[in-house]
């Protein structure tokens, strides 16, 4: 108990990394950007646009990561549906840019995409209305994935479904959605997907300048994230949530309504996925059903815990050194890969309970461990 | 001092990591992006070693244009998303000259814009619902007018068939075929009330249901086939309840379009003798260019390998885009397109296939049985070949639009009607 | 009660094996013409038989290089043969009709075990030395000849000895109805003896007398005839005669005619109707017995233990490759393999269950959360283990005979044996679990264990090796699961995934910790699922299942039967 208690009072020190983390974040994107923007092609620091692209997913898979970490690592909701809402965000993304083709699909029609044409169908579904305005892409973005999380944790935490329950119930949800999407008559465009997008508000998608943006952009949003998601933790509702996960019979006895707390830091997470998603769709150009499926929903998971669950930027570490060993590795043995996996699964569940962060944290910086026992005793 | 120092080594080491900088030599470079992980591997593999296979014969014949020829091998690992990538990698950072891959429909429209984008050249090598020409892409598999409707002419003529099943995986290849072949059986006076259509879900593995529901339609004692677009894994539950609920080949036949050589080497055909497969290629096939081209492939990947339909188009696609360099004399990418229409090569059925201007290919169409062998063994074939039709004229979208990749038209979804070009991302 | 059971199903086991050993008409019917042969050999006589057979070869050479188009004018050659030209059609049949290239030799060849081909003379049936395939060449056949051979064969045995094959040919008659068939079905009514041909026979000349004569009397006496049968020819010459044409007249002219006919339409449509329902059903049981199978041993796993095992489905999945190892390792009897597969399979996958829990689950107990996460991580492992070791590809289980085709109940209404057969398994392995549970020391103990850990250990239970025990229990299940599904679907490094969810939804559905709510959460999914699947297509009422099992929970957190008293806790 202590070893937890110890391992989450620890919001100051997340404060005073804050700078650091912020730091370096903004400092390696500005440069890369740099590099790429105004740099040679064969000059040895040009950063390509393949890696512009690349480090910008690896964001988006950060942000996701920090929205799982909410609700696992402060709140003891293991999400196996995270992906559902990502997937979500980035298909209301999709639908957009899917509209700003306009007549440049390949059968030339101004409103129906090029999926509903090749399926012979003769009008905009209703629920395509209106995702021709950003703003609407953007509401319904913040909405769609807020209101599912909404009404699946208002039933789930009222009736206290809680633990394992809710891991399988969660997972049964993207399983449910991946198969609806699937269907070509959803009019989702089926197992393709979305994808051949053109522009965003009139930018050309394909221009390296766009590119650049859409990963400072990326950035600037993983660093909103981190600080407001900081903000919460540290606020009284932050504290009754890990109040919650540490004892949540004797939170609901001191006269707290657990499950409201629980549903709308369900909903915040929810969002924060779902602007993942929005993020990476125009980045990697494609988004279909199979971002749905429930084992990305699981590999999100084990981003966090292999950084360090209830540390937010170890949630963030944990995403970008698993997805860019994950590049490196597949590239030189795909073989080897899952084995990878899977050994890191199992390695840090039974061996690092606290992820990297947790292995650093008390050894290297001995001026967080005496502010935390202050902060303990007071 | 030290600041400035360590400001250099970080950015040395940053840069390190962010760029796997490719050391470039002088070789042709040939990009595969086939899956070798995931849900598609069990396929693609194979891809990957014939095209592996086609680079080691034109280096021991001395390479192109006096280079030795280099594959880049990636894995895309099944995921959509990641083939787009991937061929970011191949083309920007490995500078790839052609890249032989994609199977599924998804990755190739995954990997569409970015290859137009960046003026690569993409050679796909399975058969596909059409609707497409990209100036990057050659398409060396069969379009639905050079498999599923001479398949269904199969039925309809030789067979006497009068019933139709239309069975599919739910994605857009059996979706678009079906549109297709619907549109047409009516067109040739089939009753709507005698095409049944049906739609399962990726893997599906209980098709209790529908078969028996395919029995029940084929009961009516008009003569009833199936044509089925089912997709790889759900195809062995299939055909296995098939069998079991008594429906044998004779009684009613099902053609497939994604069953070939290489599914059925790891199923039990003895249940499946006299079942239909549809296709440009059997390794059944008795010519020289086979034979060759057969025990080559066993040399290189093992004696029990199997050959088929997607390898054949792969075999033509690398030998035209050879031939296209040597006859542009560079690997440029706008050249080698020119260059490539109109390129004849012999194909592996004894016949010769040919680079049409909507970059398909003319193909013989063959419809053969299934053996117990596991073998496919020809039944029918056309006389001569089809050409390949980028846009189907069965369906009411496409049918006034065609593709011709040579001057004055330059387009590849040009609508003769508004003598308009839509839809080109360059 | 439950002792009563096993016995029970046992028998049924056994009669319907024996059943379909028998089924084979060909195997008999070649075994009876071997036998015939060697008499003949020893009697000197027969002369006539050897013209027959000398005419036959005639025929019979005639194969020899014949292009496909010619065949079928041969073949009609061979019904004058008679059933001295029976071995061959089936052989050519079956596709198993070649070619000796040395001497044109018309052979029947079967594959050995050594890959050579064991030849036989198709007409006298004396054995040849076996030849290498290469020296044969294949008497190519096509679907529409093999409807043609059919009807030859058919026809041919109208007059066999064994009314079994005769009613065969009489229903292959049945749906092609040529003057010429009805002609020799006519002549073949005079000799029939046996009740059930003779009904099939007077049913086919009903309906040729409602398809050809317009005497009144005569075609109310064949409708009386073909009343309450549910073969599908009637039904479709019950339609036809009631058929409109486009402006809506009668195309039966007899009104007399067409009220009877329209009444026993109808009452065939219920039964019709009944039988539908029936199929129904025993598709959701079918099913809901696959669902229980997987299921059974994740409530164990889940359910007892409280350990959340991702690896479960690639513990089925091993079950299944041990299905296909065991066949490989025993060449020579493919129909049994299955049945030491079983065994062998609980014996792996539970291997591997110890090890998981020995290796990795003991050090997270009380963690569940945890453990999903690292049996996660192990279910990774075992797929890429299993891909590095048998490659990517789908391997083959070939199924025995005696677990293909089906059980036909009547024309209409049949039951797929495989799908019997594990429906009856599925069944079995639950109540021989549930008296381990019950009856057994380490049933006793787990149940102990799970209820309350501290009190069990107080008393003396060694709830380490409970544990592993228990482990290996539910992971052997799944292996058992596997060896099921091996003869339903494909066997591949994906197996497991493809159950994974179904399982936990069962369980989780049935109530965790509750074996009777895991059989009756697999059954009611199974059956709710084929209930809607003809309304709303196989994907729709896939989710929504998923979707009404989320909202189940909601309601019911525990499920169905949810565990009660302190082990609850």
């Amino acid at each position: 108990m202590s070893s937890i208690r110890n391992h989450f009072s620890s919001l100051h020190d997340l404060r005073e990394k804050a700078p650091v983390f912020l730091a370096v974040l903004f400092g390696i994107s500005i440069y890369a950007s740099a590099c790429n923007l105004w740099l040679p092609e064969d000059s040895i620091f040009y950063v390509s646009t393949y890696t512009i692209t690349l480090l910008g997913k690896y964001l988006c898979y950060a942000l996701l990561a920090l929205a799982v970490d909410v609700v696992w690592g402060y709140c003891g909701i293991l999400s196996l549906g995270h992906g559902a809402f990502f997937a979500l965000g980035g298909y209301t993304m999709g639908m957009y840019l899917m509209r700003q083709i306009g007549d440049r699909g390949v059968y030339g029609d101004p409103i129906l995409p090029d999926f509903m044409v090749f399926l012979n169908w003769q009008e905009l579904p209703w629920f395509w209305y209106g995702f021709d305005h950003f703003w609407v892409a953007i509401l319904a973005m913040i909405l769609v994935p807020g209101i599912l999380a909404f009404v699946f944790g208002w039933l789930a935490f009222r009736s206290r479904v809680a633990g394992v329950y809710l891991s399988i119930m969660t997972q049964a949800l993207t399983y449910a959605l991946m198969l609806a999407f699937f269907r070509n008559e959803m009019g989702f465009g089926g197992n393709n997907g979305l994808t051949d997008f053109k522009d965003l508000l009139g930018f050309n998608l394909q221009s390296d300048s766009v590119r650049v943006a859409l990963f400072l952009c990326s950035a600037l949003v993983l660093a909103l994230a981190y600080c407001l998601s900081l903000l919460i933790m540290s606020s009284r509702f932050g504290r009754v949530v890990v109040g919650i996960r540490d004892a949540e019979d004797r939170a609901r006895f001191i006269g707290f309504k657990t499950e409201n707390y629980k549903v709308w830091l369900f909903v915040y997470s929810a969002i924060l996925a779902a602007i993942a998603g929005a993020l990476y769709v125009p980045q990697v150009g494609i988004i279909n059903p199979g971002e749905f499926s429930p084992l990305n929903s699981i590999e999100v998971v084990v981003w966090v815990a292999v950084g360090g669950r209830g540390t937010l930027y170890g949630a963030i570490a944990g995403a970008l050194l698993v997805n860019y060993a994950k590049t490196r590795f597949t590239a030189v043995f795909p073989e080897a890969w899952l084995f990878a996996l899977g050994a890191l699964f199992v390695g840090v569940t039974v061996f690092l309970p606290q992820g990297l962060v947790g292995l650093f944290k008390n050894k290297k910086l001995p001026w967080c461990n005496r502010k935390k026992t202050g902060e303990e005793q007071s | 001092m030290k600041f400035k120092k360590f400001i250099t080594a970080t950015a040395v080491a940053l840069s390190m990591m962010l760029s796997l900088s490719a050391v470039a030599a002088d070789t042709i470079k040939v990009g595969v992006l086939h899956s070798l992980s995931g849900t598609m591997a069990i396929s693609e593999t194979t891809l990957k070693d014939t095209v592996l296979m086609m680079i080691e014969e034109q280096n021991k014949k001395g390479g192109l244009l006096g280079k030795k020829l280099e594959a880049v091998v990636v894995d895309p690992a099944s995921n959509w998303p990641l083939f787009a990538e991937k061929t970011r990698e191949l083309l920007t950072k490995e500078k790839v000259d052609v890249i032989f891959g994609c199977w599924t429909s998804v990755s190739r429209k995954s990997v569409l814009p970015v290859i137009e984008e960046l003026n690569g050249l993409l050679f796909y090598p399975v058969q596909y619902e059409g609707e497409e020409s990209s100036k990057n892409v050659f398409y060396t598999g069969a379009a639905p007018n050079q498999q599923a409707v001479p398949a269904v002419d199969y039925l309809m003529n030789e067979l006497e068939v009068e019933r139709w099943v239309l069975a599919g995986t739910d994605y857009v290849y059996p979706r678009t075929t079906n549109k297709i072949l619907e549109a047409y059986l009516i067109a040739k006076g089939v009753a709507p009330a005698d095409i049944m259509i049906n739609y399962t879900p990726f893997g599906h593995s209980d098709w209790q249901s529908i078969v028996a529901d395919v029995k029940k339609f084929g009961s009516t004692g008009k003569k009833t086939a199936v044509v089925s677009t089912i997709n790889g894994d759900a195809n062995i539950p299939f055909y296995k309840e098939l069998g079991n609920q008594g429906i044998s080949a004779e009684d009613i036949p099902v053609v497939a379009f994604s069953v070939g050589e290489e599914e059925l080497s790891g199923l039990d055909t003895g249940p499946l003798v006299g079942h239909l497969a549809a296709w440009n290629y059997f390794q059944s096939v008795e010519s020289d260019e086979n034979e060759a081209f057969i025990k080559k492939w066993k040399k290189f990947a093992g004696k029990k390998r199997v050959t088929n339909d997607p390898m054949e188009a792969t075999y033509i696609g690398f030998n035209m885009w050879a031939q296209a360099v040597e006859k542009a004399g560079t690997t440029e990418v706008d050249t080698v397109e020119q260059a490539m229409i109109g390129i004849t090569t012999p194909n592996l059925t004894g016949g010769v296939a040919v680079m049409n201007s909507n970059h398909h290919l003319s193909k013989p169409v063959l419809i053969g049985e299934i053996q117990d062998d596991g073998q496919i063994e020809t039944v029918w074939e056309t006389n001569g070949t089809v050409i390949g039709d980028a846009w189907s004229d069965h369906l009411s979208s496409s049918r006034n639009l065609i593709s011709d990749w040579t001057a004055p038209v330059s387009c590849g979804n040009f609508n003769t009607k508004t003598a308009k070009c839509s839809g080109q991302n360059f | 009660m439950r002792e009563a059971e096993r016995p029970l199903v046992f028998l049924r086991f056994k009669f319907i094996d024996f059943r379909r050993l028998n089924g084979g008409i060909v195997v008999t019917y070649l075994v009876k013409r071997f036998l015939a042969l060697m008499l003949l050999v020893f009697s000197v006589g027969s002369l006539a038989t050897a013209v027959a057979e000398t005419d036959l070869r005639q025929i019979s050479q005639q194969l020899v290089g014949a292009k496909l188009k010619a065949l079928p004018a041969i073949v009609e050659q061979f019904e004058t043969g008679g059933e001295e030209a029976l071995p061959l059609l089936d052989a050519m049949l079956n596709g198993r009709l070649f070619v000796r290239k040395s001497d044109k030799l018309i052979v029947i060849a079967e594959r050995q075990q050594d890959g050579d081909y064991a030849l036989v003379d198709a007409l006298s049936a004396e054995s040849l030395s076996p030849s290498p395939k290469k020296r044969l060449k294949k008497v190519k056949v096509n679907n529409r000849l093999r409807v043609q051979l059919r009807e030859v064969i058919a026809r041919i045995t109208l007059s066999s000895d064994d009314p079994d094959i005769r009613e065969s040919a009489v229903r292959n008659m049945l749906n092609k109805m040529s003057d010429r068939n009805i002609a020799m079905l006519a002549q073949a009514k005079k000799v029939e003896t046996d009740s059930t041909v003779m009904a099939l026979i007077d049913l086919a000349l009903a309906i040729n007398v409602l398809k050809t004569t317009d005497v009144q009397a005569e075609r109310l006496t064949a409708l009386e005839a073909i009343d309450g049968s549910l073969e599908p020819i009637v039904f479709n010459t019950l339609s036809a005669l009631l058929a409109q044409d486009d402006a809506g007249n009668n195309l039966e002219a007899d009104t007399a005619v067409r009220a009877k006919a329209l009444k026993i339409k109808d009452r065939i449509q219920q039964k019709i109707d009944f039988y539908e329902l029936m199929e129904k059903l025993f598709f959701g049981l079918s099913l809901g017995s696959v669902l229980l199978l997987i299921a059974t041993g994740l409530a164990i796993t889940f359910g007892v233990m409280g350990v959340i095992n991702m690896a479960h489905g690639e513990l089925i999945m091993i079950g299944a490759y041990t299905a296909y190892v065991v066949q490989l390792l025993m060449p020579n009897s493919l129909e049994y393999s299955i049945l030491v597969a079983i065994p062998m399979a609980f014996l792996v996958a539970g291997t591997v269950g110890v090890l998981i829990e020995r290796c990795v689950i003991r050090f997270l107990h009380g963690r569940p959360l945890e453990t999903l996460l690292a049996t996660f991580g192990i279910s990774l492992i075992l797929q890429q283990t299993v891909r590095s070791i048998f490659s990517p590809l789908n391997r083959q289980v070939s199924s025995p005979s005696w677990l293909s085709g089906s059980l036909d109940i009547n024309p209409i209404f049949s039951l797929t044996y495989n799908r019997l057969y594990i429906l009856l398994f599925a069944l079995l392995v639950f109540f021989i679990l549930q008296l381990v549970l019950k009856r057994t020391s380490l049933g006793l103990n787990v149940r102990a264990v799970s209820q309350n850990r501290s009190m069990a250990k107080a008393i003396g239970i060694r709830t380490e090796w409970v544990d592993a025990m228990t482990f290996g229990l539910g992971s052997g299940i799944a292996g058992i699961a596997g060896v099921a599904l091996s003869q339903l679907t494909n066997v591949g490094p994906n197996l497991g995934q493809a159950y994974i969810i179904d399982s936990f939804m069962v369980v989780v559905f049935g109530g965790v910790g509750n074996l009777w709510g895991t059989l009756v959460g697999g059954f009611s999914l199974g059956i709710l699922n084929k209930f809607l699947e003809p309304v709303t297509g196989a994907v729709l009422a896939n989710i929504i299942i998923l979707v009404s099992i989320i909202l189940f929970i909601q309601k019911r957190p525990r499920g169905l039967f949810p565990q009660k008293g302190r082990a609850a806790g």
